[in-house]
């Protein structure tokens, strides 16, 4: 089934067996491997995309269903060609919130649209937003760290 | 297999007809995991997602109706003041989960452990459903649900909405599982108490075949606030016997099963513990508002 979608800012099409999840067409369709590929059940967050702006797991998105929609990914972040890291990227990269990795793009997207929304949460806000981002390496509180450096980032307009 | 994706409800309507069979798809938050895991492979499939129709709330007539499309996170943003509600839509999966499951879906699965469905059942609203050529009815829940992940709706038919008289009362929903967020409840509650009607409902979760209510509990504590002169005057002093007395009707209205999630045991007890505390709640919360009026 062709289907076309608005990926990180560009129309692309793709054909694709209609049971295919999105995250399935992102990474062996347009060559996206950014989101990743774990748990596909929605639990561990680990393909956290946007669909028209909203924070949605890529894997429980029926590939169709994102037809002549917008999708962006952690990929869009660092975007436009720029040799540099989005402000979230970095503040991970400082805080050492990042060991084995495999979580991370998740929680990237998910950090960034929750500051997007929300720049000054409070710890519980940020519990409760990252509550579908698994990391089985941390312990989290590294990743605490980073979404308050990057909130304090933003807050004083750096990015 | 194949995916259909109409734009307007009478489209979507039409192909149901034609293709009885086919599966509707929402939010996906229960149809993908299937899909994922290839437990499933439907030859055909309608993408309900884009149809503005069901993706819409309104008040009628003291009524509120849930559009089908209805996500959680929408339930909780724009309708706070249904907090029971609220509630609900809040401890559904995560940020992800909400944004994409819908209230359709939880009807559609017709899962014991929806979590949107206690507060259906305690307000005893209606399922709408549709088919084409403008055909709708109304379920009641009681005759929806009729058995775990089975429900009444016809092979031609869709999922409009929900729709429930609003009541003017405390509420609440709560929720047992072995985290805060991303777990499907081992137990759930919701209460509902109605001043005007001068009834406390209460409806269960996960604890039987389908979501089920506890009309011995609910007679029990109606009758007993009534004896207190609570329904007048809600500082009313309500004897604790009372509040235990309707957690044990609750307790015994649940007919839970051992599984992975929970013991038949702990389930009896937690829905004794979510009883005797939502109950609680919502009597602090009359006698606190009276002390303010």
């Amino acid at each position: 089934m062709l289907i076309r979608v608005n990926v990180n800012g560009e129309w692309r099409e793709a054909d694709v067996w209609p049971g295919a999840s999105l995250l399935f067409a992102l990474r062996e369709d347009f060559g996206l491997r950014g989101s990743k590929n774990a748990c596909e059940q929605g639990e561990c967050g680990s393909c956290s995309v946007w669909l028209d702006g909203e924070l949605v797991c890529a894997c429980l998105v029926l590939a169709p269903q994102a037809h002549e929609r917008e999708v962006r990914t952690v990929e869009s972040l660092s975007g436009n060609g720029e040799e540099r890291l989005h402000p979230v990227q970095e503040a991970f990269l400082e805080a050492g919130a990042v060991q084995c990795g495999f979580c991370t793009p998740g929680l990237v997207v998910a950090v960034a649209d929750l500051l997007d929304h929300d720049p000054s949460p409070s710890e519980a806000a940020v519990r409760e937003a990252l509550s579908g981002n698994l990391c089985r390496c941390t312990g989290y509180q590294k990743i605490m760290d980073a979404v308050s450096l990057a909130a304090e980032r933003k807050r004083g307009g750096d990015w | 297999m194949e995916v259909l994706i109409p734009r307007v409800l009478e489209e979507a309507l039409t192909l149901k007809a034609t293709h009885p069979e086919a599966v509707p798809i929402a939010g996906g938050t229960d149809l993908m995991v299937d899909l994922n895991f290839d437990r499933s492979r439907p030859e055909l499939m309608i993408d309900v997602s884009r149809l503005s129709e069901l993706n819409t709330w309104h008040r009628e007539d003291g009524n509120l109706f849930l559009g089908a499309g209805l996500t959680y996170t929408r339930a909780l943003r724009e309708l706070p003041e249904m907090r029971a509600l609220a509630q609900a839509s809040r401890s559904v999966g995560s940020p992800q989960i909400r944004n994409r499951g819908t209230i359709g879906g939880n009807l559609g699965t017709a899962s014991p452990a929806g979590d949107a469905v206690p507060v259906l059942v305690a307000h005893d609203g209606e399922v709408v459903l549709v088919a084409a050529g403008d055909r709708t009815r109304s379920v009641p829940w009681s005759e929806f649900f009729l058995g775990p992940k089975r429900n009444a709706m016809a092979p031609d038919e869709l999922i409009l909405g929900a729709r429930w008289k609003v009541a003017r009362g405390p509420q609440s929903f709560s929720k047992v599982g072995t985290r805060n967020a991303m777990v499907i409840a081992v137990a759930n509650l919701c209460l509902v108490m109605d001043e005007d009607a001068r009834t406390v409902r209460v409806a269960l979760g996960s604890v039987g075949p389908t979501v089920l209510r506890a009309p011995e509990a609910e007679a029990f504590v109606a009758e007993g606030l009534a004896r207190a002169g609570a329904w007048d005057d809600p500082s009313a002093l309500v004897p604790s016997a009372d509040l235990d007395g309707f957690a044990e009707r609750v307790s015994a209205a649940a007919t839970p099963i051992d599984d992975v999630r929970g013991t038949a045991g702990y389930r009896r007890h937690a829905c004794r513990v979510l009883a005797r505390r939502a109950l609680l709640w919502a009597l602090e919360e009359r006698a606190a508002e009276a002390l303010i009026a």
